[in-house]
């Protein structure tokens, strides 16, 4: 049994199936015999915008949020978004970005680049990672929607997640209905390489 | 099977508070359930949605929150155990019946699930606090933190119920409605779908002044829970070292971030976690703050249990100092750096994390916001803009909540006032009778189709009697959209869907013409027609939702 708590944030944009995500990680996380909380919101805040939800496994969670810069691994399906988990994010906490490549364009007069984004997640965290999950999920199955199971592929099979992989492959099982079942597990599995 | 019908006591699984609620219910042989959609509620009528045929359980949405409630009073007057579910302006709709119930009481028991929503994640109106509703109706109201205690209060409160023949309100916020943990499952109890009418007037008729003992009832009823409220586990002390003069009193969600601020401050305080918000257990309290210098209360929005502890410390402690809303914020929904920020400052401990120095350079980051819209390729981005350019410049545009409530922001921009359901038409009906006939002001009232049947035909009805002309668009996508497409009247599940255009032309509306938004130069045409007539007039624009 792990002494801390491990402090997941998943951001990105309405639509990106983060709630499946939440749900899949604390399933892996209960298998393992851990205690776990997930806080997400449903509603208006699905509706295209911002959207966040976070994972806290260990001893014992008392809080479902994470304290403000105290988490240990931001899975950001979207880059603006990755930014704005930045709130949560920390180099003390030695917070871990895990970053989809992929921006999806907010209007603005000063529109951010790739570069800047990557600078400043770096002032808030240990390291970035940056992961072409759309292009390869577009690319292999055609479905970008996998993005969020490829990166928790990615995240479980590279240890950013102090879960067993076939912990998280149990809960994908568990929890991803049996028709599209086959196409995330590919995508969970194409993270291995 | 769904996982939330296991019959496997002592497993843990992984619950929403909400669904906790349900499998609460479903522990306690809820027979008879009711809802209106709104979030953070939603999930359970849309749980009870999925599984009532398979429990035993009957379930409907019903058309309004007052109507759910009645309807359940109803099944409770036959004698079968219910549950009525609502958001926080739910109650408001409901209100008006939830008062004199409290004075006649229930047969069958009865839960109410409210969930109110601190920072309005889902909610535009206000940031109502429920606790209001305490004093206001004489109901008990109990506050769970986590999904256990989410199925443990319901239990708790059908037993309540049962006991004192009083509806119980269980009150949650967004951040333990959507709160997953696990939760250990106990037995389910099926009961029967049937019961009996037996005639009381003398409890069922809310006549004067037979009204006035029922109150006095009611008092005497309150009063006997308050006693059981002193005695009650959930409302619980975590004891710290007695040398400590500073103790914290909590309840909800606030209890979690308590216990979180002490273990990042790595400091031992009483707490007093209240799982009762109605009655108050006040002895307890009384003993808890008495051999205290400093209380903390930690709660979400409005400063309810703080002028209680006020209050109590009068007699009990009056040289107690007591901070509440001066440490904690009273708008928004608390975080555990709140807390953790309120302790640090009574405690004069310090956390090792600088939250003020990394809050400032997270502000300096200033990320463009991302505004919620319309799902691509939804109906409405073609029925606005069709609007938006038939309608002349000026045209006032009236809103309510759903998801046509998205026009508000960028590119549309079309929501002129917005407020709860039913009152786009009304707002409508009297700004026209307000403005010069011959001004030149023009109103455009949307209405979602769901919403048109909760509180749209009274409005609609008014406009009629009244004589004003108001053009009423209703944008029909065939289903309760923002809250996960639940069915209604207009779009249901099985049998006769009930024709929005229908019930206009029964009530004599003369202009009524129901359009597939993709007949773009037809609708532009009628918006430029209707808008010039003197009556009221009405479009139905309709295309289902794409989630449907």
């Amino acid at each position: 049994m792990p002494e801390e708590n491990f402090n997941i944030i998943i951001i990105g944009v309405g639509g990106q199936g983060l709630i499946t995500l939440t749900k899949i990680l604390a399933e892996a996380a209960l298998s393992e015999g851990l205690d776990v909380k997930t806080s997400e919101l449903h509603g208006l805040s699905q509706r295209g915008g911002s959207v966040e939800t976070m994972i806290r496994f260990g001893p014992r969670v008392y809080s479902p949020l994470v304290k403000q810069g105290g988490a240990d691994l931001v899975i950001a399906l979207e880059m603006h978004e990755a930014l704005r988990a930045c709130y949560y994010a920390s180099p003390d906490s030695k917070t871990i970005f895990l970053a989809n490549d992929s921006i999806k364009p907010i209007p603005s007069e000063k529109p951010l680049t790739k570069n800047s984004i990557i600078k400043d997640l770096g002032r808030f965290s240990l390291k970035t990672i940056l992961v072409p999950a759309t292009e390869i999920c577009q690319k292999e199955m055609n479905k970008e929607v996998l993005a969020g199971i490829y990166l928790i592929g990615f995240a479980a099979f590279k240890n950013l997640i102090p879960l067993k992989s076939s912990s998280v492959l149990r809960a994908i099982k568990k929890t991803i209905p049996e028709k599209h079942l086959e196409l995330n597990v590919k995508a969970f599995n194409l993270a291995q390489n | 099977m769904e996982e939330i019908l296991l019959q496997k006591p002592g497993k843990k699984i992984i619950l929403l508070g909400n669904d906790a609620i349900v499998r609460g219910a479903l522990e306690s042989g809820v027979q008879f359930v009711t809802t209106y959609p709104g979030t953070p509620a939603s999930e359970v009528g849309n749980t009870f949605f999925r599984i009532a045929k398979q429990a035993g359980v009957y379930f409907e949405f019903s058309v309004n929150e007052k109507v759910a409630l009645e309807a359940a009073a109803g099944a409770s007057f036959s004698g079968l155990k219910t549950m009525v579910a609502m958001k926080n302006f739910g109650l408001n709709v409901a209100s008006d019946f939830l008062l004199p119930l409290c004075y006649s009481g229930i047969k069958g028991e009865m839960v109410i699930l409210v969930a109110d929503d601190p920072s309005c994640w889902s909610s535009a109106q206000s940031e109502e606090n429920t606790r209001g509703f305490a004093h206001l109706a004489h109901i008990p109201i109990l506050e769970p933190s986590d999904p256990q205690e989410c199925k443990d209060f319901t239990k708790l409160a059908f037993g309540l119920s049962k006991k004192f023949k009083l509806p119980i309100i269980i009150r949650e916020t967004t951040r333990v409605a959507l709160q997953a943990a696990p939760v250990r499952l106990e037995e389910i109890v099926k009961g029967t779908v049937r019961g009996k009418f037996v005639k009381n007037p003398h409890q069922f008729s809310t006549m004067p002044p037979r009204v006035l003992e029922m109150k006095n009832e009611l008092l005497e009823k309150i009063a006997k829970i308050k006693q059981f409220s002193e005695k009650s586990p959930i409302n619980q002390i975590d004891r710290g070292p007695s040398s400590i003069q500073l103790g914290i009193v909590t309840s909800g969600v606030s209890y979690l971030y308590v216990k979180e601020a002490l273990k990042e401050l790595n400091i031992n305080l009483p707490i007093l976690k209240l799982g009762f918000f109605h009655p108050l257990p006040e002895q307890k309290i009384k003993r808890f703050i008495g051999g205290l210098k400093k209380v903390l209360i930690v709660e979400e929005l409005e400063p309810y249990l703080e002028k209680e502890v006020e209050r109590l410390a009068k007699t009990a402690n009056p040289k107690l100092q007591i901070f509440g809303k001066n440490v904690v914020p009273v708008t928004g929904e608390l975080k555990p750096e709140h807390v953790i920020s309120a302790v640090s400052k009574l405690s004069g401990k310090k956390s090792k994390f600088n939250f003020f120095l990394n809050l400032k350079k997270f502000e300096n980051l200033k990320p463009e916001k991302r505004f919620p819209q319309l799902c691509s390729g939804c109906p409405y981005w073609l029925t606005f803009s069709t609007i938006k350019r038939a309608a002349p410049k000026g045209t006032i545009f009236g809103g309510e909540i759903g998801c046509y409530m998205l026009a508000a922001y960028p590119p549309h921009e079309m929501q002129d006032y917005l407020f709860c359901m039913g009152s786009s038409s009304s707002i409508a009906h009297g700004i026209m009778k307000a403005v010069p006939p011959s001004g030149g002001q023009k109103v455009i009232a949307f209405v979602g189709d769901s919403s048109f049947f909760h509180a749209g035909i009274p409005a609609l009805i008014n406009t009629i009697y009244n004589k004003s002309n108001p053009l009423i668009i209703v944008m029909d996508n065939r289903t309760t959209a923002m809250t996960g497409q639940q069915p209604h009247p207009g779009a249901p599940v099985e049998g006769e869907e009930i024709k929005i255009e229908n019930v206009a032309r029964s009530l004599g509306v003369r202009h009524v013409k129901t359009l597939d938004p993709v007949n773009v130069k037809e609708l532009e045409a009628t918006v430029k027609e209707f808008l010039s007539k003197k009556e009221v007039s009405m479009i139905v624009v309709r295309r289902p939702c794409l989630r449907i």
